[in-house]
């Protein structure tokens, strides 16, 4: 092996060339999700927007876009994984032994739940991959746009796909665990990058707790509104008709 | 007072081990943790006992020979101390004290609660100096440091090694060591030439000895008797990547 080589083994056998992995690609998967739950919010602007916001993506760049952009999320996310069970791996082999008495001193619990957060998010991914990407469910896949029949109705697939309780259960506790992994994990990512000091620990601790309300308050609005009957699919085409808003009007 | 302890029991390192029940009786309040165990001690070897056997020296918080997991706490829950400084004021009459020993298998156990912590040499010994000679004590001011920078470095030279960072750590990860060790050299112009050297050399050294990774829950902050920030592991992770990203392209 030459020395570039050894150099890279070195620094994937080191602890904290394995944390940098980790941190690199949780970056990605952040941004990724800021990304889509900005796109996921357009339902609000109606059918027209989202349907606008699905084409384009799948029609960016020829359709090599997504395709592209798939591919660096899913080696993110691998990696992201991979990489984390090695590091758990040697993280048991280290402490073989436990205490009998077992105790904490400042700990937070989203910190203590990491791996549990992270399964149920692997879970969730590939359930809504199977849910809204492939779309398994042929009423979901064969939804058709009102206004144009030759593009796929994401907007009413999304209210047709939130009509089953279970779905959204599952999607909230999703969701709110993907947001406790953020919690400890965004906060984490710039001590693994070196960033945290005197001066930015406590804006990095706010950060990661921001950044997790706003995606969790902004991914959970959708089902939320969808299961009281605020958002509903009318069958109309059309930019902003599409979208009732049944909440009572203000009495003035 | 009167104490039931819950002890951690060990013959030799290959024993399996497991926790005794000791009865602490007529304890005075102002002993110290080790002196009460010292008392205990003595009533073991008058009843033709083996005494616990744990690892103590200076009894004044500075040395780093004093262990003990304390009712699941590196040097109990008291902040900022060592096992040597807590006292038995600190319980109440009637109280059940587990006392274990660090748990880590880079630290192996010795006997009862008595660990290996040599590890800790290895790592220093694979960076944590300056290689320089340095001749006699030079002129107090003949090499400027920043005074935010002396005072950085100081704060991490607290580091005494005891482990308990070690020992309160679920990964039994050493970086709040292994980032005090490198910080208080890296961060002074005399340490500065060979930090790339050093933290490679410590962390891989670090590896080596079978300590886990961190995950950030600064536990070890939490129990550290110099109450040394995480903040230097977030120094050491960023020198780390900076060395290894010039070992390398140079």
């Amino acid at each position: 092996m030459n020395a570039l080589g050894q150099s890279l083994l070195n620094f994937w056998r080191s602890s904290i060339g394995k944390k940098l992995i980790v941190a690199v690609t949780g970056i990605i998967l952040v941004g990724f999700l800021l990304a889509h739950m900005a796109g996921n919010l357009l339902i609000f602007q109606g059918r027209e927007s989202m349907n606008d916001y699905a084409y384009f993506l799948h029609h960016f760049l020829h359709g090599v876009g997504i395709w592209l952009f798939r591919i660096v999320l899913l080696g993110a996310f691998i990696l992201h994984i991979v990489t984390t069970i090695a590091l758990v791996r040697q993280n048991r082999g280290a402490r073989s032994e436990k205490y009998a008495c077992e105790a904490t001193v400042k700990a937070s619990l989203s910190s203590k739940i990491m791996i549990w957060s992270g399964l149920t998010v692997l879970g969730f991914v590939i359930f809504h991959i199977f849910h809204f990407t492939i779309r398994v469910d042929p009423d979901l896949a064969g939804m058709k746009d009102p206004g144009d029949p030759s593009r796929h109705d994401v907007y009413g697939m999304v209210i047709a796909g939130f009509q089953n309780p279970l779905v959204v259960l599952f999607y909230i506790i999703a969701v709110t665990l993907l947001c406790s992994h953020l919690r400890h994990g965004i906060a984490s990512l710039f001590q693994t990058l070196g960033l945290r000091s005197e001066k930015t620990r406590v804006a990095i601790q706010y950060a990661g707790i921001a950044i997790a309300i706003i995606l969790w308050l902004g991914f959970l609005s959708i089902p939320t509104l969808i299961t009281f009957g605020a958002i509903e699919d009318n069958g109309e085409a059309g930019k902003h008709s599409s979208t009732t808003f049944v909440i009572d009007p203000p009495k003035c | 007072m009167n104490l039931t302890l819950k002890v951690w029991r060990q013959a030799h390192a290959d024993d399996t081990g497991s926790i005794e029940t000791y009865p602490a009786e007529n304890i005075p309040e102002e002993a110290s943790f080790l002196e009460m165990l010292d008392i205990v001690n003595e009533r073991i070897i008058e009843d033709g006992g083996d005494p616990i056997h744990f690892d103590h020296d200076c009894r004044e918080g500075i040395c780093g020979m004093c262990s003990l997991t304390i009712n699941g706490v590196p040097h109990s829950k008291e902040t900022g101390i060592t096992t040597c400084q807590v006292h038995m004021r600190k319980f109440r009459d009637g109280d059940t004290i587990w006392v274990e020993p660090f748990r880590a298998r880079a630290f192996p156990i010795v006997k009862d609660l008595i660990t290996d912590r040599s590890a800790f040499d290895r790592i220093v010994a694979a960076g944590g100096y300056i290689s320089v000679r340095t001749g006699a004590a030079p002129d107090a001011n003949a090499t400027p440091v920043p005074k935010i920078d002396a005072d950085a470095a100081f704060d991490a030279a607290a580091c005494i090694g005891c482990g308990a960072c070690v020992a309160a750590c679920k990964n039994a990860s050493a970086m709040l060591f292994v980032g005090a060790k490198a910080t208080h050299l890296n961060k002074l112009p005399q340490g500065e030439p060979e930090k790339d050297k050093r933290v490679l050399g410590m962390v891989r050294q670090m590896d080596a000895e079978g300590f886990g990774n961190c995950t950030n829950q600064y536990e070890c902050e939490g129990v550290c008797p110099k109450e040394i920030s995480a903040d230097v592991i977030a120094k050491l992770n960023r020198d780390y990547a900076a060395a290894a990203g010039r070992e390398a392209v140079e």
